[in-house]
């Protein structure tokens, strides 16, 4: 049991989803976040005040896989987000203790299987 | 003067009082002139409210960039206007365009004029109102991916050598005004002018990035209906101002212009019902506008019950061009031509065909006169060619100098940032600030 969290451009959220779909990766969490990755700073100015934007909004992706998927999806995620550029993001897969589906009660690989709905 | 020849017609034969002063050449009436004065803002709100509508139906990353396009015309086109674009539409001239005579505002000073019994002045202010708003409409078929730079040069051109030679053909003096084609307000020379423009223009930028892969939503509706309200305020001082003067004809005008929309709004409201089972939000405030571009060439010329029939018919041509648009291949992305180049022509024809004496007006086909639908057509056909063919020129021309269109990149981050250096919904944190001596 892995869980990926994957911080990427908000623009290629859409692809990454779709080539997560077709992978069948069906359970995901989108948050909005805010962070610096080593981009070029941004010079914005307000009436006059010049600001140097330091974080730069993207989005992260929380998903909760069992192994055999683990290898496929990180390779989808990193396909469909790369644009080349600074600021294309971060993928971490971290070990999970425990995953219960809240409406059944299943536990680990089974919580994690996409039923049919 | 078309619009003046009918309504000092109108004057004398129904409306004694009013227009009598028009004749004065020095005169000024006090009515007249407040209500030009009030036309004249009425007509300038309408490019904000422009930006509010066309500002809401992009997404969020591009929202400012889309509210500057119509913006940036308030104090470009409105400058242009006085140093070129004023004389050119309106000076003597030949048939077809006008001349240098009037270059900034030469002559041009506070005595009634013959366009009325209020200053000269305020006419050249008023009709500057109408050149700022046709370059704005434009921007709604290049949101998104244009660069900022290049579309300032390119309403610049646009304003100078299409709009004022057409604003001539038809209200100047020249040759469609010589054909006793009928244009109340502008349905030729703003509406069915900038969506040739517009046509043009997105064909020759191409379809934004994601378009027809991914759902390219408003992010504000709330901005839509605000802008398209505004729009429909402002309309009362677009039409009921092109009477050019505070009478019966501007009664009427004003009285269509509120009726029409609302006709256009309840049959769209019906059609997406009956089409998709939910009156939408979007589409009421894109009924609003379809009616109030059918409307404006007949405003002075209908009767109610004419201008009630024009909306409700306008509202099928238009609908159905969006419903087509949507799922082609065509990027032409806030609808400039279904809305205003389809609304346009159906307006322009369907005016040929209720126009009537009883209102002060030339015959219209139910009137016997149907030469009148074929003089409209034509000068809807010579507008959008000119127009769409000066544009493809224009564009391409500057496109030697400037890319007229973003790099990938840029359109994928969002055109706020990269053409404004700033966004429009920002929190602020991250944010640290920068000393100007750094």
């Amino acid at each position: 049991m892995k869980l990926i969290k994957a911080i990427i451009r908000r623009e290629q959220l859409n692809s990454v989803l779709k080539a997560l779909f077709a992978i069948d990766v069906k359970g995901i969490t989108v948050v909005d976040v805010r962070g610096h990755g080593g981009e070029t700073e941004r010079i914005e100015t307000y009436r006059g005040t010049r600001v140097k934007m330091e974080l730069a909004d993207k989005v992260m992706l929380e998903i909760g896989l069992s192994e055999p998927f683990v290898g496929a999806a990180v390779k989808a995620i990193i396909e469909a987000a790369r644009t080349g550029e600074v600021g294309d993001g971060k993928i971490f897969v971290l070990p999970i203790d425990k995953v219960y589906r809240i409406r059944t009660g299943e536990e680990d690989r089974a919580a994690v299987t996409p039923v049919e709905s | 003067m078309i619009r003046r020849g009918v309504v000092l017609l109108a004057g004398l034969c129904l409306y004694s009082v009013p227009t009598v002063y028009a004749q004065d050449a020095g005169a000024i009436s006090a009515a007249d002139t407040a209500w030009m004065l009030v036309s004249t803002a009425l007509v300038l709100l309408m490019t904000p409210a422009l930006a509010f509508f066309y500002g809401g139906l992009v997404r969020a990353k591009n929202a400012l960039n889309t509210m500057m396009m119509s913006f940036v015309a308030l104090g470009l086109s409105g400058v242009l206007w006085v140093a070129l674009g004023y004389s050119l539409a309106f000076g003597e001239g030949n048939s077809f365009i006008g001349d240098l005579s009037m270059a900034f505002l030469s002559g041009v000073g506070l005595e009634g004029g013959g366009h009325g019994a209020y200053p000269h002045l305020l006419f050249m202010a008023f009709q500057g109102t109408f050149f700022i708003i046709t370059a704005a409409l434009i921007s709604g078929a290049v949101v998104e991916r244009m660069r900022f730079s290049a579309y300032v040069l390119f309403i610049a051109f646009w304003g100078l050598l299409v709009y004022a030679p057409v604003a001539h053909w038809v209200w100047g003096g020249g040759w469609i005004a010589d054909l006793d084609a009928l244009d109340f307000a502008g349905g030729a020379v703003v509406h069915v002018n900038a969506a040739a423009a517009a046509v043009v223009a997105a064909l020759m930028l191409k379809p934004r990035k994601d378009y027809g892969r991914q759902a390219l939503l408003p992010h504000n509706v709330p901005f839509v209906l605000l802008g398209a309200g505004l729009l429909w305020f402002g309309w009362f001082g677009f039409n009921g101002g092109s009477a050019l003067a505070a009478d019966g004809i501007a009664g009427l005008a004003f009285v269509n212009t509120m009726l029409a929309p609302g006709a256009t709004l309840v049959l769209w409201a019906i059609l997406d019902y009956v089409r998709n089972g939910h009156v939408t939000a979007v589409g009421t405030a894109t009924a609003i506008v379809v009616g109030l571009v059918a409307i404006t060439p007949a405003a002075g010329f209908v009767g109610p019950l004419s201008a009630v029939l024009i909306g409700a018919i306008a509202t099928f041509p238009s609908y159905f061009a969006i419903d087509w648009r949507a799922r082609s291949g065509f990027d032409d992305s806030l609808d400039v031509f279904a809305a205003h180049g389809i609304g346009g022509i159906t307006g322009a024809l369907l005016t040929g065909v209720f126009a009537s004496t009883a209102w002060g007006s030339a015959s219209g086909l139910i009137e016997g006169n149907a030469m009148q639908v074929g003089i409209q057509a034509l000068s809807i056909v010579v507008v959008f060619i000119y127009s769409g063919g000066l544009t493809f020129v224009i564009l391409n021309t500057i496109n030697l100098v400037i890319p007229i269109r973003v790099e990938r990149k840029e359109e994928a981050f969002g055109m706020d940032v990269v053409n404004h250096g700033e966004q429009g919904y920002t929190t602020g944190e991250g944010a640290v600030l920068v000393r100007i001596d750094d």
